[in-house]
C-alpha cells in the first residue's frame, strides 16, 4: 500500500510538486499520467527516499519514507526513468549485485532465473549490458526492480524505448504483477494508462488535476462520441447529413484527400455513440465510408477538459 | 555495504583504471627503489618510502576520480540511494574497494624489502612501520579523493581537484611559511590585540550575515562564514601561530617520521581522523544532495 499526504516539492521557488495527496491501495495498478515535467518522477523519486520532499508525507506499507527509509525502501522495487544499469557488468553480475544490495532472502538461483523469464531476457543473460539495445536494457532495469519480490512497484515510464510487440508484453507482465503487487506506474500516453491501470492519477504542474477515484475519470475520458470520418461524396452534403444526426454538436471540414473524399471530424454529446446512426444514414443515401475512427484526446485535451469543465476543444488528435 | 564493495572492487578490473593504478604503482615504486635503495648499495628504504607520497599524490585522484562522480552521471546512484543501504554504508563499500586496490599497490613495497634481505639483514621493524604509515597516509588521500568525487558528476574536474587538494595537504608546511602571519596587524598598527581580533571578527561576521540575507538564506554560507571567523580569528589574535597550525595539518610533516621509522600514535591517529572526517564529509554530501 501507497499513501501519499500533501507532498510538496520545492526547488528554489519552483513548485515541483506542489501538495499532493493519493493513495494505491495493496493489488491496485495506479496510473499516474501527465505530460513531461508535470512532477511525475519527482513524486516517485520522493516516493523511493532518493530525494525528499520538502513537506507532506510518504507512506510505504504504513511505512514513513524519512522515519525509517531502510526498511521502507526494502519493500520498494523502483524503475526510475533511466535504468540505472552498470554498463560494464553483465545482466547476470548486475542482478546478483541487485540481489546483494537488496539483503535478498529467497534461493539466489532460482529467483533470478525466474525475474528473467518473466521479463525474457534469459538468452542475454550472460552479456555486457553495454552492449544491450535500449528495449533490453529497459527490460534489465524492470528486472533489477523485480530482485527480493518487493510488495510495491514504482514504474517510471517503463514501456519507454520499446518495440510495439514489447509494449504489449511488458504490459501483461504489469498487469499480472498488479494482482499481488501495488504498483504505480507512470506515463504520458493516456491509452496505455487506461489499458493497464485500475484506477488514473493525472497531475500537471504539480498538481493533482484530476483522481480517478473522485471524478470517474474513465468515464469522462471515453472517446467514442468523438469521431474522425473520411467520407466520399459531396460535401456540403454530407455536413448536412450528419448535423441530421441527433446529438451531434459540432462537425469540422478537415482535409481533402481524393477527388470528392473528405475528412471530417464530429464531436456529439458527451455518452453518446453516433456511429451506427452516421452508418446508416451514409448508406441509405449512397455516400460511402472510407474511414471511422474515434479521435485519441491528446494529453492537452485530457487537460482542457479536465481543468475548464466538458466539451471544450476541438482536432483530438495527436 | 558489501555489495557495493564487491562491485566496485570488481569494477576496478573490468576498467582500465585498476591495472593503470597498479601498473604505475609499481613501475614507480620500482624506478625509485632502483635509484635509491639498489643504487646506494643500502638496505634503507626511507627515501623509497618518501617518494611514494609524492607517487600517490599523482596516482590516488585516478584512482578515486570516479567512485561517486561516475554514478551521479550515470543515475546508477539511483539503484543505490533507493536500495535498503545506508549512505554511510555505501560510502564505506566505494572506501574499501579503493583502498584494497591501494593495498595491493602497497603490497609491493613487500618485494622490495625481500629483494634487499638478500644483500644484508634490514631493519624489519623499520620497514613495517613504513608501510603502516603508507597505508595510513594513502587512506586518508582516498578519502579526501572520494569527498572530492562526490562533489561533481565529472571525473576529470574530480580528479584535478584532488590532485590540487593533495598537493595542498602536503604542501601545508610551506604554505604556512608563505602567508604572512601579521597581515592583520599591519593593517591595524595602533591597535591592541584584543581590539583587532574584535574588529576583524565584526568585519568578518558583518560580511557573512550580509551575504547571508542578500543572496538566499543559504546555510552553505554561515559554514563558511564560521570557518572564516576561526581562521581570521587566530592570524589577528595570534597570528605567529599560524606556521605552526599549518604545520601540524601537513600530511608530509605528520607521514615523514614514519619514514625514518618513527611510530607515532598521534600520527596515525591524525591520518585516521582525516579518513573519518573526509568520509563524513561525503556521506553529508550524498545527504545533502537529496535535500537540496
Amino acid at each position: 500500500m501507497i499513501e501519499v499526504q500533501n507532498l510538496s516539492k520545492h526547488y528554489g521557488d519552483k513548485k515541483a510538486v506542489n501538495n499532493i495527496s493519493f493513495r494505491a491501495e495493496d493489488g491496485e495498478i495506479l496510473g499516474f499520467l501527465g505530460p513531461n515535467g508535470a512532477g511525475k518522477s519527482t513524486t516517485m523519486n520522493i516516493l523511493t527516499g532518493y530525494i525528499s520532499s520538502t513537506s507532506g508525507k510518504a507512506l510505504i506499507d504504513g511505512i514513513d519514507i524519512l522515519e525509517d527509509p531502510i526498511k521502507a525502501k526494502s519493500k520498494i522495487g523502483y524503475l526510475p526513468e533511466l535504468p540505472p544499469l552498470y554498463l560494464d557488468m553483465t545482466v547476470k553480475e548486475y542482478l546478483c549485485f541487485i540481489y546483494d544490495l537488496k539483503k535478498c532472502k529467497l534461493p539466489r538461483n532460482t529467483h533470478l532465473k525466474d525475474i528473467c523469464s518473466l521479463v525474457k531476457i534469459e538468452h542475454v543473460y550472460n552479456r555486457l549490458i553495454k552492449n544491450l539495445s535500449k528495449g533490453y536494457r529497459q527490460r534489465v532495469g524492470l528486472a533489477q526492480a523485480l530482485v527480493g519480490n518487493p510488495n510495491v512497484l514504482i514504474l517510471d515510464e517503463p514501456t519507454v524505448g520499446l518495440d510495439p510487440k514489447q509494449i504489449i508484453e511488458i504490459r501483461t507482465l504489469i498487469k499480472k504483477l498488479g494482482r499481488n503487487h501495488t504498483v504505480i506506474l507512470s506515463s504520458h500516453i493516456l491509452s496505455e494508462v487506461q489499458a493497464v491501470c485500475d484506477k488514473i492519477v493525472v497531475i500537471n504542474e504539480g498538481r493533482i488535476v484530476a483522481d480517478d477515484t473522485e471524478d470517474n475519470l474513465s468515464k469522462k475520458l471515453s472517446s467514442d462520441h468523438r469521431l474522425t470520418v473520411r467520407i466520399e461524396g459531396d460535401q456540403d452534403k454530407v455536413v448536412k447529413l450528419i448535423e441530421g444526426i441527433k446529438d451531434v454538436e459540432t462537425v469540422d471540414i478537415g482535409a481533402k484527400h481524393d477527388a470528392a473524399v473528405w475528412e471530417y471530424r464530429i464531436e456529439a454529446k458527451e455518452g453518446s455513440d453516433i456511429r451506427r446512426e452516421l452508418f446508416t444514414r451514409c448508406a441509405d443515401r449512397g455516400f460511402i465510408i472510407l474511414e471511422m475512427k474515434s479521435s485519441e484526446l491528446s494529453l492537452e485535451d485530457i487537460f482542457l477538459r479536465l481543468t475548464m469543465g466538458d466539451g471544450i476543444g476541438d482536432g483530438g488528435e495527436d | 555495504m558489501g555489495a557495493v564493495f564487491r562491485r566496485e572492487t570488481l569494477s576496478y578490473f573490468t576498467s582500465p583504471i585498476g591495472y593503470i593504478f597498479l601498473a604505475a604503482f609499481y613501475a614507480f615504486s620500482a624506478f625509485s627503489f632502483a635509484s635509491n635503495a639498489l643504487q646506494y648499495s643500502t638496505t634503507k628504504m626511507d627515501g623509497l618510502f618518501q617518494q611514494l607520497m609524492i607517487i600517490l599524490i599523482v596516482l590516488i585522484p585516478i584512482l578515486t576520480m570516479r567512485t561517486l562522480s561516475e554514478d551521479k552521471k550515470n543515475k546508477t546512484d539511483q539503484c543505490l540511494l533507493t536500495a535498503p543501504v545506508s549512505l554511510g554504508g555505501i560510502v564505506a563499500g566505494k572506501f574499501l574497494a579503493a583502498f584494497l586496490i591501494y593495498i595491493l599497490g602497497v603490497a609491493i613495497t613487500l618485494v622490495y624489502a625481500i629483494v634487499v634481505s638478500a644483500f644484508a639483514a634490514p631493519d624489519w621493524s623499520v620497514i613495517f612501520g613504513n608501510i603502516v604509515g603508507l597505508v595510513l597516509v594513502g587512506g586518508a588521500f582516498i578519502a579526501v579523493g572520494i569527498f572530492f568525487s562526490s562533489l561533481t558528476e565529472n571525473q576529470v574536474v574530480s580528479a584535478v581537484i584532488s590532485f590540487i587538494a593533495l598537493i595542498a595537504l602536503y604542501m601545508l608546511t610551506t604554505i604556512g611559511e608563505v602567508i604572512p602571519s601579521d597581515f592583520i596587524e599591519d593593517l591595524m598598527p595602533d591597535l591592541g590585540p584584543v581590539w583587532r581580533t574584535v574588529i576583524t571578527e565584526a568585519l568578518v561576521i558583518g560580511l557573512t550575515l550580509g551575504i547571508f540575507f542578500l543572496f538566499g538564506k543559504k546555510a552553505g554560507v554561515l559554514i563558511f562564514g564560521f570557518i572564516a571567523m576561526l581562521v581570521f580569528g587566530v592570524f589577528a589574535a595570534k597570528g605567529e601561530l599560524m606556521p605552526m597550525i599549518f604545520e601540524k595539518l601537513s600530511f608530509w610533516e605528520r607521514y615523514v617520521g614514519f619514514t625514518y621509522g618513527l611510530f607515532d600514535m598521534s600520527n596515525a591517529l591524525f591520518f585516521i581522523s582525516a579518513m573519518v572526517v573526509f568520509l563524513f564529509l561525503t556521506v553529508r554530501v550524498l545527504e545533502k544532495r537529496r535535500w537540496a
